[in-house]
């Protein structure tokens, strides 16, 4: 830490500025990222908290969900492959199969809440129940956020707006589309395990 | 249209993306929540000075209030918790951290803009409608929201559990769910704006500390917010959808015992949950009030921030410590003691970084040469009021006398000089101190002093006497003091300080004449009427759209240097090229 390595140049050019910077997206992603992160860890502590009650009976979840879980799942490859074409023949392609397949996935979960009214299993029935409707209302809801930006992503694509050099909006959907599936795993393994 | 181009009236009034222009707009309605918050302030301490008293006015002004006279006693609750909920979220976490911020932060670091633009604006336009249904509260059937700031079930979860727990509660929950979404969109670009759009040489250790600070509380706040929001999506659903997550089983509600809900929630998850937001937000509103006064303390002191760099570190301290310690506000809620030791230890542990940012402020004024006008008077009464309030902290800190004080008057005293003497003091600091830039004129500086001294005094010895009634055995939230004999030979106490905050309240009406007045007829301001050094003060004043007519500035040097040339008494702006001068000049010995 000494010498002329460390001292900053007489107007800080240490650091990279203007044009050399990455742009603000991955830190607006970053921060995206972390607050869902808290939002459901908050859930995921309430949760942990509310199944210590003397109530506390879990119901099996619908069958439904374990589709739904592979849908999901293999709508992120699908996401992963328009990814790595960065814009070349087929992005547009895969980012409509991972779209489709999204909204799949919701109406999917739609109808694990309609089997679950169908036995008389409601929000009131018990903090199990309560909690998977909770949890995946709120997740369905980010879905479907991230189908809006996949579907705003799937524009661009087809306008030719994503190249090898400049793929930022394309990572970064996959990036949250991705994320989303992996909230989706945590939040099955707190209310189908625990 | 190009990126900086002046715009039409509606873009550039109303659906304005010019983060200088949302600044004005988040401190004008700030300054209207105000009014509405310092009146219903005003109304408590009327009844708590005359509890008996009737007052036919009153029952013509605010009819759903008062009845024959009488303030009603569910309603006295209500003004309570809108009281506290208006100014924290709505006053000062508007004027303080989106005003401010927004204004500062992009001319600090040297950005035309905010990151993202457009999402500011939606920042701003997303807490309008929340402002609209905070105080549409007060129009519901039974009276507005009354189950305190903190909104602790099952007050706050059923309905018919007391007026105000209706239609008032439900609109409270989703004004707070709004403020959540609109403060989170504008922490993501405070965070983004000073990460990737700081000038060239606008290294992170040159950031002038009000930067820092802005920076800081939105960090907390992305972290901690998201809480909330969680506990008010559950408490919702137990209103409107008959959960229990918050419910316990066995309530009994106007001796009926109620059984048609499962029961079995924790009330104490949502204190939990509401603490892990609630305390960490008061660093939210105190820290970027610390960075406003150290940038006017030193412009004002004509002395380099003392310990710039540990300020930096203390503050980041802080911000670590607050997230851990919110247990202490629920030592009598029901806690294994071990954790409430923890809690207790944790939460002095802050008074260490509070203490270097406090002696750090005090060490700014070594060997000054001072300037006295009424930012840095404002920066001043803030090191007092840090200092009164930070000393009753440390017992409500402690289990062993928070038991005794806890809920008492003791409290409200100790939170009003911190989150609200403190964050006010940097309100005004503030507002004095970048008035000429925010619109180009001066304020003026007589009424200011007048402003200064009919509120300082007044609010501090009125706070400080609340702590006097607290240990008293006075509770908070208690709509008539005189019906305990034990409290009856506290009432003057009372009396008094509904007077000195009275008098503190009228002084608001100088501050906002002075406001107004010189907006329009001040004199015109300078670029660098403070001779200060940071960049804001490099572009013309007001501000143009785009922050600087030219080039942006480059940054040559740390933000205050004040007298460390080789002019005794110059200064050097952070744009001035050059090598860096020599450090200050060595203390003679005998002042060592």
């Amino acid at each position: 830490m000494t010498g002329a390595a460390m001292t900053v140049a007489d107007d800080g050019s240490r650091e990279p500025w203007g044009e050399e910077r990455r742009g603000p997206y991955p830190i607006g992603l970053g921060v995206v990222l972390v607050t869902v992160a808290m939002l459901f860890s908050a859930f995921t502590a309430a949760l942990l908290v509310r199944r210590t009650g003397a109530d506390w009976t879990p119901l099996p979840l619908p069958p439904i969900l374990w589709v739904n879980t592979v849908v999901l799942l293999i709508s992120s490859g699908a996401v992963e492959a328009a990814r790595l074409r960065q814009g070349r023949a087929g992005t547009d392609t895969w980012l409509g199969v991972a779209l489709g397949l999204g909204a799949l996935f919701l109406l999917g979960q739609l109808a694990a809440w309609r089997s679950f009214v169908q036995q008389g299993v409601l929000l009131r029935t018990g903090p199990h129940p309560a909690f998977f409707y909770l949890l995946s209302g709120v997740h369905g809801a980010h879905i479907l956020g991230g189908i809006g930006v996949l579907g705003w992503t799937l524009h661009r694509a087809r306008r030719g707006a994503y190249g090898p050099t400049r793929h930022t909006g394309l990572t970064h959907a996959a990036i949250y589309w991705h994320f989303m599936g992996a909230v989706w795993l945590w939040l099955l393994a707190v209310l189908a395990v625990l | 249209m190009t990126a900086h181009e002046t715009p039409g009236f509606w873009r550039h009034y109303v659906f304005s993306t010019d983060h200088k222009m949302i600044a004005k707009q988040y401190y004008f309605t700030a300054l209207v929540m105000a009014v509405f918050a310092a009146v219903w302030s005003m109304l408590i301490r009327l009844q708590l000075a005359l509890p008996g008293h009737t007052w036919p006015f009153l029952s013509k002004l605010f009819p759903g209030l008062y009845q024959e006279g009488v303030l009603l006693p569910e309603r006295y609750l209500s003004l309570v918790t809108m009281h506290g909920t208006v100014m924290i979220f709505f006053v000062i976490s508007l004027a303080l951290v989106s005003s401010f911020g927004n204004f500062v932060i992009p001319l600090q670091v040297g950005a035309r803009d905010m990151a993202y633009p457009f999402l500011n604006m939606l920042s701003y336009w997303t807490v309008v409608p929340a402002c609209l249904l905070m105080l549409g509260s007060f129009f519901a059937p039974d009276g507005a929201a009354g189950s305190g700031w903190t909104a602790y079930p099952p007050l706050s979860a059923l309905s018919e559990a007391a007026p105000g727990s209706g239609l008032g509660q439900t609109l409270w929950i989703l004004a707070m769910a709004l403020w959540i979404a609109s403060f989170t969109m504008g922490g993501l670009n405070f965070i983004t704006t000073i990460l990737n759009l700081r000038a060239r040489g606008m290294s992170m250790r040159r950031m002038p500390l009000a930067t820092w600070t802005f920076f800081i509380a939105s960090v907390i706040g992305i972290l901690c917010f998201p809480a909330l929001t969680a506990a008010a999506i559950m408490l919702l659903l137990d209103r409107v959808g008959a959960t229990s997550f918050f419910l316990p089983s066995g309530l009994v509600v106007a001796g009926q015992l109620l059984s048609y809900r499962g029961g079995g929630g924790s009330p104490l998850l949502f204190q939990h949950l509401f603490w892990f937001l609630g305390h960490p937000e008061v660093y939210v509103l105190v820290l970027p009030a610390l960075g406003i006064a150290f940038d006017v303390l030193a412009a004002g002191a004509r002395r380099p921030v003392y310990g710039y760099h540990t300020s930096i570190w203390a503050l980041i301290v802080v911000a670590v410590l607050s997230m851990i310690v919110w247990g202490h506000h629920m030592f009598v809620s029901g806690m294994n003691p071990y954790v409430g030791e923890y809690f207790s230890i944790a939460t002095v542990t802050i008074t260490a970084p509070f203490a270097v940012l406090a002696m750090n402020m005090v060490g700014t004024l070594w060997r000054a040469e001072i300037r006295l006008n009424t930012a840095l008077l404002y920066a001043l009464a803030m090191i007092a009021a840090i200092g009164v309030g930070g000393i009753g902290g440390i017992f409500l800190a402690t289990a062993t006398s928070d038991i005794y004080l806890h809920n008492s008057y003791f409290v409200v005293g100790h939170f009003h000089l911190m989150i609200a003497v403190v964050t006010f003091f940097g309100i005004f600091a503030g507002t004095y101190h970048w008035f000429p830039k925010l619109f180009g004129r001066m304020l003026n500086e007589a009424l200011g002093r007048l402003h200064f001294w009919l509120t300082v005094p007044a609010v501090i010895v009125g706070f400080v006497a609340m702590h006097l009634l607290g240990m008293a055995g006075e509770q908070r939230h208690l709509y008539d003091p005189t019906a305990y004999a034990f409290l009856q030979p506290v009432q003057w106490l009372n009396v008094f300080i509904s007077v000195v905050l009275g008098v503190a309240a009228a002084a608001q009406f100088v501050f906002l004449g002075n406001l107004f007045y010189s907006m329009f007829f001040g004199a015109p301001a300078s670029e660098n009427p403070w001779e200060a050094t940071t960049l804001e003060w490099t572009t013309p004043s007001p501000a143009p759209h785009g922050n600087w007519p030219g080039e942006v500035p480059t940054v040559y040097c740390e933000p205050y240097e004040y007298r460390t040339g080789d002019d005794p008494h110059g200064y050097r702006s952070q744009a001035t090229p050059g090598a860096k001068p020599p450090a200050a000049e060595p203390l003679p010995q005998a002042a060592r």
